[in-house]
């Protein structure tokens, strides 16, 4: 390697915690569990492919209260990561760098990422109602 | 764009000097298709979320239908390969940051990238075996 010492990010001791540098890594660590929902993703689409009985099993994993705990933390993961990634798609484009605009729409992530998921849930158990 | 006089006698153009810096000299290729994908992935995700709504409480043979739907068979694969490259590219740039040791990160972006080749193409089989099956 022609260089070695490259800066690397700071770590996540050394400053206190704002809702900006709070809103950064989480988005990172919705990423990574994003990363074990898309392997479920895999599992899941292989089960189906495999057969009736691979699929049952992992139809009843998925419908434990485990796995509806997991599925509802990668539901969140999911609509965080997607609207902070509009954030960021903002920033890309030269928007909302002002604190005041940051911590807005930092906010409005997390409030939208919660509301997103509670109606997603509720609306697929309404589903299951109706059938 | 502003030139200053030592810039004016170089012979190299800018666009020369910028090209392959970037920790990983590759310039701003990676981050251009993590934005690629990501924008992709907008769309791919709401329906995907969607579609699992309506798919809850399926059964084996119902989520076999509406995989081998056209348009949902064609719409899984181009998630697949969009989330998996996605996936990819962020796990890369986290190792980056955080793992010190040249052999060892080099190590594990390799295992990344040929790992979500693997999870990519064993998913992919595993739509076109089940929309292929009929």
């Amino acid at each position: 390697m022609a260089n070695d010492n490259k800066p690397l990010s700071p770590h996540l001791q050394v400053y206190r915690p704002q809702v900006t540098s709070v809103l950064s890594i989480t988005h990172r660590m919705t990423g990574m569990v994003l990363v074990l929902a898309a392997l479920l993703l895999t599992y899941w689409l292989a089960s189906a492919a495999y057969g009736p009985e691979a699929f049952g099993r992992a139809q009843v994993v998925l419908e434990s209260w485990f796995g509806r705990l997991v599925l509802f933390g990668f539901t969140f993961s999911l609509f965080y990561h997607l609207l902070n990634g509009l954030r960021h798609l903002g920033w890309d484009m030269g928007w909302g760098f002002e604190l005041r605009t940051l911590r807005l729409t930092g906010v409005l992530v997390v409030i939208g990422a919660i509301a997103l998921t509670f109606i997603s849930w509720f609306w697929a158990y309404g589903h299951v109602g109706k059938l | 764009m502003v030139e200053t006089t030592t810039q004016k006698r170089q012979l190299r153009s800018n666009l020369s000097r910028v090209r392959g810096l970037g920790s990983t000299r590759e310039g701003v290729h990676h981050w251009w298709a993590q934005r690629m994908s990501a924008v992709a992935l907008l769309p791919l995700s709401m329906w995907f979320v969607y579609s699992l709504i309506t798919l809850t409480g399926a059964d084996y043979q119902s989520f076999h239908a509406w995989v081998s739907e056209f348009g949902n068979s064609v719409f899984l694969v181009l998630l697949i390969v969009t989330l998996f490259h996605h996936a990819q590219l962020g796990v890369t740039v986290v190792i980056e940051d955080y793992v010190h040791s040249e052999a060892v990160k080099m190590a594990m972006i390799m295992i990344v990238k040929y790992g979500s080749m693997l999870f990519m193409a064993s998913s992919i089989f595993a739509v076109l075996k089940i929309s292929l099956a009929g």
